[in-house]
């Protein structure tokens, strides 16, 4: 029995894109019933730019326009799902491959790349409110559970969240995987968030691999039954069902906004393609598998579905033109990237001034300069 | 001698099967190190070798890794422990710097920790935070646990069959940038035990010392300089704690100058503490203050900008110039 057999799963839409809600899927029928065509069409349309902007990051990377590049194909439909059921007020901590829930927020895709390009540490600013509450990449496994569990924390204390009123009340999202839940940064975020009833979601992606190592290693225990541990409800998702995806988040997120605290959802799904662009999958794993999971691709599945409603060969067109579109586009901003002074270097390792750092910066420029005065 | 040309990763994972192979209770763990070789390919093969209790693909946790492999140890095992990046190791800091290294002190001397925690670390490859960093002086700083780093795919492959062998915890650094260094390993005997420094180049004006990817460097700036006609020492440090003082302040005493370079941050380095060292007991011989060039005061910068953070040549350079001036 694969873990999608799991009767316990929670998934509306059948690999081949029929709506066949399972047992545990009951209650979120009305939560997609209430979606509109344009909502619909909008996780459509996510997935496919967010695909699109994912393969041209990978050539970019390919190109040696990026220092590295970790793919997010393959897990569009649990980050569509998942993001799309988040509000504006809502605090998002990603790790480092959900560049479908940062551009959704808002983050400008290009600012993803610079961070990828080694031309800075973060890339974005989180209290910009065009970015959405998306904090920075973590790229220390689990660290971020722990700031998210902070986060929901203050929201807590300051109240507000559990107001009673939807449009003030806030909650907290992390993102994590399946290798990084062996953290015990992660069970300490598990711990503090249970204690102090925060406004979390716990949002698990298990796609079946740390780099080379399979999620046996990490857990005999299906990974969303370790929040009971914790006093906290939990549930398993066919991460690669978008309908099915939001649903589960948005009532989480609803519920951790109303004051009933943490849940933990796992979402299963695959990385369907390397870890890293220096990571080698063959190495470790089977065109079997591979392909087996290729069959329950997130946007065949809902195009099918999509399809059945009586979507129009011009929607995907026009879907397809834009995915084209956005994708050329970070490939024209990529390439008019500059680089950094080095004065960068120095910039903000204290907020206030600090002498030795000064000192170096100075040195450096005055280095540098005799150079460029020809003596050397 | 039976010497063979080998790069340094192959050379350390030579290393790592002749210590497996000369005892059964040698055994390796970490993130990936299995099935797919670990990330550098340090230890590519010899889970097929030598099986999967021996090569241990772990779960991803690093104060497990540690934690654990301090108990594999009470329990009578030779634990490797390989953390996957430089910026990976704090996760188990707390394991390594209150329990692996105090073991054999709260215990009088009654338990061993012979546990090897290697570290891939320095920069020179372009990466993104957290993969380019030098930890050393963390490690250094801390009493109970020995710090060494190869530089030479000789030295990577007997070091770490020294380092398996010590008793005590070992902090085994692996400049990440050597991994495809190629050198002559001689297979046959080590050229010298754990804790010495190496003179590796011959010179009288100045006297160069460092570890780790930067023994390259100062090789290159000791050939600059020779074509400008300064005649610089090189020195290898090896073993960053203890460290053999012997031949570098034998050097100091003939040359009267040194220059201490580094990819860490300067500030409470490893390099400051050699620096003070040498000009407490060699004050008389100098002819100038011990110089340091190292990394900067800050994180390690974003990739485009880790060719400014680290020290060149040319920085060393500088460095000489400024201690020829005195
Ligand atoms: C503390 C820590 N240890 C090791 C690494 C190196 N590393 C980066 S990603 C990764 C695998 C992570 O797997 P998972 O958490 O399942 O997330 P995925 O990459 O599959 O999305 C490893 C070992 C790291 N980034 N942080």
């Amino acid at each position: 029995m694969t873990p999608l057999d799991d009767p316990d799963i929670v998934r509306v839409l059948t690999a081949e894109g029929t709506f066949a809600p399972t047992p545990q899927a009951e209650r979120y029928v009305p939560l997609i019933e209430a979606l509109s065509d344009t909502d619909l069409e909008t996780f459509y349309r996510d997935m496919v730019i967010s695909r699109a902007f994912d393969r041209q990051a990978t050539n970019l990377q390919r190109q040696g326009q990026l220092a590295l590049w970790p793919p997010s194909y393959g897990q569009e439909a649990a980050q569509v799902g998942s993001i799309r059921a988040a509000r504006a007020q809502d605090h998002i901590f990603p790790s480092y491959r959900e560049h479908v829930v940062a551009t959704i927020r808002g983050v400008d895709p290009v600012d993803i790349i610079r961070l990828m390009r080694g031309l800075t540490h973060g890339g974005w600013d989180p209290t910009d409110a065009r970015n959405g509450n998306t904090h920075v990449y973590t790229l220390v496994l689990g660290s971020h559970t722990l700031h998210a569990a902070g986060y929901g924390m203050g929201l807590v204390f300051d109240k507000r969240c559990g107001t009673g009123d939807p449009e003030q009340d806030a909650a907290v999202m992390v993102y994590y995987g399946d290798g990084a839940s062996s953290q015990g940064d992660v069970h300490e975020a598990m711990v503090f968030a249970a204690s102090y009833q925060t406004p979390q979601v716990f949002f698990l992606q298990n796609n079946q691999w740390a780099i080379s190592v399979p999620v046996a290693t990490q857990s005999r225990a299906p990974l969303y039954q370790r929040a009971a541990g914790y006093g906290m409800p939990s549930l398993r998702v066919d991460g690669n069902d978008v309908l099915a995806s939001y649903a589960v988040s948005k009532l989480a997120l609803d519920e951790a906004r109303a004051g009933s605290g943490p849940r933990a959802i796992e979402a299963m799904t695959y990385r369907m393609g390397a870890h890293t662009t220096s990571d080698d999958p063959t190495k470790y794993r089977t065109s079997d598998e591979e392909e087996s999971w290729a069959r329950r691709d997130p946007i065949a599945r809902m195009r099918t579905y999509l399809e059945g409603r009586g979507a129009s060969e011009t929607f995907f067109e026009g879907v397809d033109a834009e995915a084209r579109d956005y994708a050329d586009d970070v490939r024209v901003r990529t390439n008019a990237l500059g680089g950094i002074p080095v004065d960068t270097m120095f910039a903000h390792v204290y907020s206030d001034r600090h002498p030795l750092v000064e000192e170096q910066r100075q040195w450096l420029a005055d280095y540098e300069a005799s150079f460029e005065g020809g003596q050397a | 001698m039976s010497a063979e040309v080998l790069p340094f990763a192959k050379a350390l994972s030579a290393g790592l099967a002749a210590a497996m192979d000369a005892d059964d209770h040698v055994l390796l763990m970490g993130e990936d190190i299995g099935r797919l070789g670990g990330v550098f390919r340090v230890t590519e093969g010899l889970q097929a070798r030598f099986g999967e209790q021996r090569v241990i693909d772990s779960p991803l946790a690093e104060s497990g890794l540690v934690g654990t492999a301090i108990g594999l140890a009470m329990a009578g095992f030779r634990p490797v422990v390989e953390i996957q990046f430089d910026g990976f190791v704090f996760p188990a800091f707390d394991q390594i710097t209150t329990q692996l290294a105090k073991f054999t002190n709260r215990h009088e001397g009654a338990l061993q920790m012979p546990v090897v925690i290697r570290i891939p670390y320095g920069g020179h490859i372009g990466a993104v935070e957290h993969h380019q960093e030098s930890p050393e002086a963390y490690f250094a700083h801390t009493p109970g646990l020995r710090v060494v780093s190869p530089a030479s795919p000789n030295d990577a492959y007997w070091m770490i069959q020294d380092a398996i062998a010590s008793p005590d915890p070992v902090i085994f650094l692996e400049p990440k940038a050597k991994y495809w260094l190629k050198g002559e390993v001689d297979t046959a005997e080590r050229a010298m035990p754990l804790h010495a420094s190496r003179r590796v180049r011959q010179g009288t004006d100045v006297t160069l010392v460092g570890h780790g990817a930067m023994v390259t460097t100062l090789l290159q700036a000791a050939a600059l300089a020779e074509a400008e006609g300064t005649s610089c020492e090189v020195i290898d440090v090896r073993s960053l704690s203890p460290v053999d003082y012997g031949p570098i302040l034998d050097s100091v005493r003939r040359t009267g100058r040194m220059v201490y370079a580094q990819e860490a941050p300067g500030f409470a380095s490893v390099g400051s503490e050699i620096a003070a060292t040498v000009m407490e007991k060699a004050f008389f011989a100098l002819e100038s203050p011990v110089l340091r060039v190292s990394g900067f005061d800050v994180p390690f910068p974003p990739a485009k900008l880790e060719g400014q953070f680290l020290p060149d040549a040319d920085r060393i350079l500088e460095a000489v110039d400024r201690a020829l001036a005195y």
